[in-house]
């Protein structure tokens, strides 16, 4: 027996909607069993995985606190791999963001009025697409490959930050822990609805990146030239295009949507440029990038259900105190299942028994 | 396909309703920053709340969370933790501070308790442990034990905690042997057994005959016992790593603490905006036996435990220098806690640049 | 001079691990698929190494449950992304979370516990030889095994016949494809070697480097070591060039630490990292040969038409 794959002549409309469904009910499945072997309640457990964290207001803002990061970074990434420049850099990207955006509160606490914000947001953008820029121009003068030089500077910027939250950006009066002071009101990110929630805009500026960069992608030259250039570099040559003015493009908007969602973590949800200011969000939004098959409105989704999966295995802990390794195990078989039901969006799967082998085998 | 679902729904909503029911008991809960089998810093929390279970078990019920990022992530799991019927938190890390204190004045009929911090409210108390009394006696055995004069310390990241760690080691080695030296190198991890063993190789190919470690895996006491040199363990026991190389270890022992302190929240006697600092008279850290060094070493250890216990020393005592030759601390003179918390300095006589 | 050797041996000992990581990764990667799970491959190969060794009491038996165990998670991965022709990236990350998990949960029993070593090599006289008798005679049998693998792998890919044509469905898989090869069957066999290997790198390092098993004690050593395949630009011989380089300064930075330079140790810490990206760029510009040994197909899902 084995499986096959035969090409739809075209991508089925029926599978894109029922596949993330098929994969529910497959998780829903794996979920009983591994509850079961635990010894947890399985229905339990499934409700407070994905039930629970959605009954509730202020969970809902919990689950956008989380979600707005990946969404954000999502988008720029899946511009980025569209156009065929791997950029797995993005935490790096994202912690230069939030450095640069925070220059302002830290180094000139004074300045504190409306446009206090809004610079901050600039900076963040532009630090995070800065860092982003080096490997691009590797890639370009040098011919150097942007996956390692992208991944490896993560590593740097972690170390960067490490080194200011801990010396020049210390707060003189924080007893000498790291972490800077806190940033006044005018240079945080306010909440969307403090009564109900801690969910700040910045949610809501990840969903608006999601719709400008989607719109650019379909209707804008720019998307044209994205789409072409990935698919086909030769082809994009011949219309014109740069792969040169492209690989910066990609690095400087994802760069630049990674630094964007640093300073949108470090103002709106931390308040204080700490040591530490991403739980590997640059890295779990490659998958959500994926996940929302490239498509910048189909990460909001996909950043929505990776973020349940987060708050989800949290819960589970807490109350039935299922351990944090089973929430790691169950996270990653959900998204085997989203990832393997995708298939069938541009494939038949047909299990064949006709190999030849296989039959003598089964008459023997 | 939705009617399943509204029947998986329906029916786990009773079960958790029903255990909801069930359980009258007090619920103390726990927020790791860690994994709470790391060998280290966690594990040694964990420990204590599975001593609040077997000895308050029937009147207490225990819950927690483990590898919670610090930042909003941590103030997530507060909130639910508050929410859902906690009498009291424990938040075990430093870096949950600023998390404990907005989680604590949204929610003032829930008792918090913060580990190793320096801000309180009404329903916030801190706890912390003074592991530099255990620092200064493992000095003090290093200062008799090494032959070349020169210790090891491996280390995690510049805070107060840690660098208060390497003054005490220091400055009980230097009261038994005035010319000891020290070598320290961060490895800017609490945890990568492979760095921190590979740490120890580049200080004993440089010359310490003696390691010792703030930094959570048995990674460096495994090449002590290899390279056939000594070393302290750290946060546990870690005799079984180093049989022949572990001379004693520094303890960590929450569980008295956390027993204490819930049976207080159950009473009513329990007391926000206190700052607890508790050392090795109260049993919160203890000294591992003292183990492959010879008597008259030993009976130092015990002696200089005893004078620390009863109080009549204290690790911080003048005369002493900072590295730059100023004088830090006079004849007689005693550093206040509030000093010691803060510490972002060196003391005379560590070969190493603090970064300012 | 012992110190030298001392030093060198320190060096080893660190490299390995990513090497033999590396190398499986460079084949799978030359047959045009991009397994990003190294790292859950190997943490998975770590525990379970650590946790056969102790069960039977035998290294050896150890070793081979890692190599068994990174296969079997690698054989998940290829059925998602060779058979249903999943993205490689994102099943590839999905395999590291779910290595990561896997491994804690198995190793929550084994955690504290004192593990066994895989004893080194130690010929009488040969291994007592000053200076260098240490180094070449007397490392962990791993090391050998790493520098073997190596060679056996440059052997496999440019002198043999099935490493012709591994390379060649790495750089079209449609071609190959139409010449009758069975692009799917070696994909399934690349991928399983470059499991094998990555569950050796774990063993490497819960029965070699640190004999213990701690969570997540790859600590992103399977990110490095996939670096270090783009670093060499898939060829063989420059993965040993990037895993010692990257290991070399690893241990230099710490030596320049106790040495008391009273440089940010945050700097020190960054440079392997640096180096990496400094040595890349001086070696890559040779624009011709990078691309004549980049995998045309590298991360494209392939379905053989009928």
């Amino acid at each position: 027996m084995r499986l096959e794959l035969i090409k739809r002549p075209q991508q089925s409309a029926f599978f894109s909607a029922v596949s993330p469904l098929f994969a529910l009910l497959l998780t829903l499945i794996a979920g009983v069993i591994i509850f079961t072997l635990l010894g947890k309640p399985p229905l339990a457990a499934l409700y407070t995985y994905f039930i629970e964290p959605l009954s509730e207001v202020w969970q809902l803002h919990e689950l956008a606190i989380k979600a707005g990061p990946l969404i954000m970074i999502a988008v720029g990434l899946s511009v980025a791999y569209r156009s065929n420049n791997w950029n797995i850099g993005a935490e790096g990207q994202f912690i230069m963001g939030g450095i640069a955006g925070s220059l302002i509160p830290i180094l000139v606490p004074g300045f504190q009025n409306f446009m206090t914000l809004p610079l901050m947001l600039i900076f963040g953008f532009a630090g995070g697409a800065l860092y982003g820029a080096i490997p691009a121009l590797l890639k370009t003068r040098f011919n150097t490959n942007e996956i390692l030089t992208s991944l490896m500077l993560v590593y740097v910027a972690q170390l960067f930050l490490d080194w200011l939250a801990r010396g020049v950006f210390r707060d003189p009066n924080g007893n000498n822990f790291p972490g800077s002071i806190r940033f006044p009101s005018a240079a945080r990110l306010p909440e969307i609805d403090p009564a109900q929630g801690a969910a700040h805009w910045g949610f809501v500026l990840s969903i608006v990146a999601a719709v400008i960069v989607w719109a650019m992608m379909q209707y804008s030259l720019k998307g044209f030239e994205v789409k072409l250039l990935g698919e086909s570099p030769r082809a994009g040559r011949f219309a014109g295009f740069s792969s040169a003015r492209m690989v910066f493009f990609a690095f400087l908007l994802s760069g630049g949507l990674a630094g964007l969602a640093g300073i949108s973590e470090v103002s709106g949800a931390i308040g204080q440029l700490r040591e530490n200011i991403s739980p590997g969000y640059g890295f779990t939004a490659i998958i959500v990038a994926f996940l929302g098959r490239l498509n910048p409105i189909g990460t909001i989704a996909a950043g929505l259900v990776l973020a349940l999966t987060y708050l989800g295995g949290e819960g589970a802990q807490m109350s039935l105190g299922i351990s944090d390794k089973v929430a790691r195990v169950f996270q990653g078989l959900i998204l085997f299942f989203v990832l393997g039901c995708d298939t069938l969006i541009h494939y038949r799967i047909r299990l064949v028994f006709g190999d030849p082998a296989a039959k003598t085998a089964a008459e023997g | 396909m939705k009617k399943i679902l509204f029947a998986l729904a329906a029916s786990a909503a009773l079960t958790v309703a029903s255990g909801a029911l069930a359980a009258d008991k007090y619920k103390a809960c726990f927020i790791y920053v860690g994994s709470k089998t790391d060998g280290g810093w966690t594990q040694a929390h964990d420990i204590g709340r599975q001593m609040v279970d077997k000895e308050l078990g029937d009147q207490v019920e225990t819950a927690y969370v483990e590898n919670v990022p610090e930042g909003p992530d941590a103030e997530r799991a507060l909130e639910r933790f508050a929410r859902s019927g906690c009498g009291i938190i424990f938040t075990t890390s430093f870096g949950f501070m600023d998390q404990t204190l907005a989680v604590a004045e949204k929610f003032p009929d829930v008792k918090f308790e913060h580990a190793t911090g320096y801000k309180t409210a009404p329903n916030v108390t801190t706890y912390n442990s003074r592991f530099y009394e255990g620092r200064y006696i493992i000095g003090q055995i290093a200062g008799k034990m090494s032959k070349t004069g020169t210790a090891g310390y491996i280390a995690s990241f510049p805070i107060p905690e840690v660098v208060m760690g390497i003054n005490a080691f220091l400055l009980g080695a230097r009261s038994v042997n005035p010319d000891f030296k020290l070598k320290v190198v961060w490895v800017n991890s609490w945890f990568d057994a492979g760095k921190e063993a590979d740490a120890a190789k580049a200080l004993i190919d440089q010359g310490v005959d003696i390691l010792t470690q703030h930094t959570d895996s048995t990674g460096p006491m495994q090449v002590a016992e290899e390279r056939g040199i000594k070393a302290f363990g750290q946060a546990f026991d870690q005799i079984s790593a180093g049989p022949n190389a572990q001379l004693t270890a520094i303890e960590d022992t929450w569980g008295p603490y956390y027993v204490k302190e819930i049976k207080a929240a159950i009473d009513g006697t329990w007391k926000g905006g206190q700052s607890t600092w508790d050392g090795l008279k109260d049993g919160i850290l203890t000294m591992a036996p003292y183990t492959n060094m010879p008597d008259d070493v030993k009976a130092m250890a015990e002696a200089t435990e005893a004078k620390i216990k009863s109080g009549e020393l204290h690790p911080f005592t003048g005369p002493v220098n900072k590295q730059d030759g100023t004088v830090w601390l006079k004849e007689g003179e005693v550093s206040d806690d509030g000093t010691l918390l803060g510490m972002n300095f060196y003391v005379e006589g560590v070969d190493d640049k603090l970064p300012q | 001079m012992d110190m030298f050797q001392n030093i060198l041996l320190t060096i080893a000992t660190a490299s390995t691990p990513l090497l033999i990581a590396a190398i499986g990764e460079l084949v799978v990667e030359r047959s045009g698929v991009l397994n990003l799970g190294v790292e859950g491959m190997m943490v998975i190969g770590a525990v379970c190494g650590f946790a056969a060794a102790l069960m039977t009491g035998s290294p050896w038996i150890g070793v081979l449950a890692a190599i068994i165990a990174g296969m079997l998670l690698s054989l998940l991965f290829g059925f998602l992304a060779i058979s249903l022709a999943t993205n490689q990236v994102a099943t590839g990350l999905s395999l590291t979370l779910l290595g990561i998990g896997l491994s804690g949960m198995i190793g929550e029993n084994f955690v504290g516990q004192a593990g066994i070593r895989l004893p080194n090599l130690d010929i009488p006289v040969l291994t007592d030889i000053p200076m260098l008798g240490r180094l070449i005679f007397g490392q962990d049998p791993l090391f050998y095994i790493s520098l073997a693998l190596t060679a056996g792998v440059m052997w496999f890919l440019f002198k043999t016949r099935t490493g012709l044509t591994l390379r060649a469905i790495g750089d079209s898989h449609k071609s190959a494809h139409a010449l009758g090869i069975n692009v799917l069957k070696y994909r399934y066999l690349a991928v399983m070697f470059g499991g094998g290997c990555a569950g050796l790198a774990g063993a490497h390092l819960s029965l070699v480097y640190t004999p213990q098993w701690v969570e997540n004690m790859t600590a992103g050593r399977g990110w490095i070591a996939l670096a270090l395949v783009v670093f060499a630009s898939w060829r063989p011989w420059r993965v040993i060039g990037g895993a010692y380089l990257f290991g070399a300064v690893t241990i230099g930075q710490l030596h320049a630490q106790a040495l008391g330079f009273g440089i940010p140790s945050q700097f020190l810490s960054s440079l392997p990292y640096v180096a990496t990206i400094v040595v890349l760029v001086l070696i890559s510009r040779n624009r011709r040969l990078t691309v004549m040994n980049t995998p045309a197909s590298l991360a494209q899902p392939f379905v053989p038409d009928r």
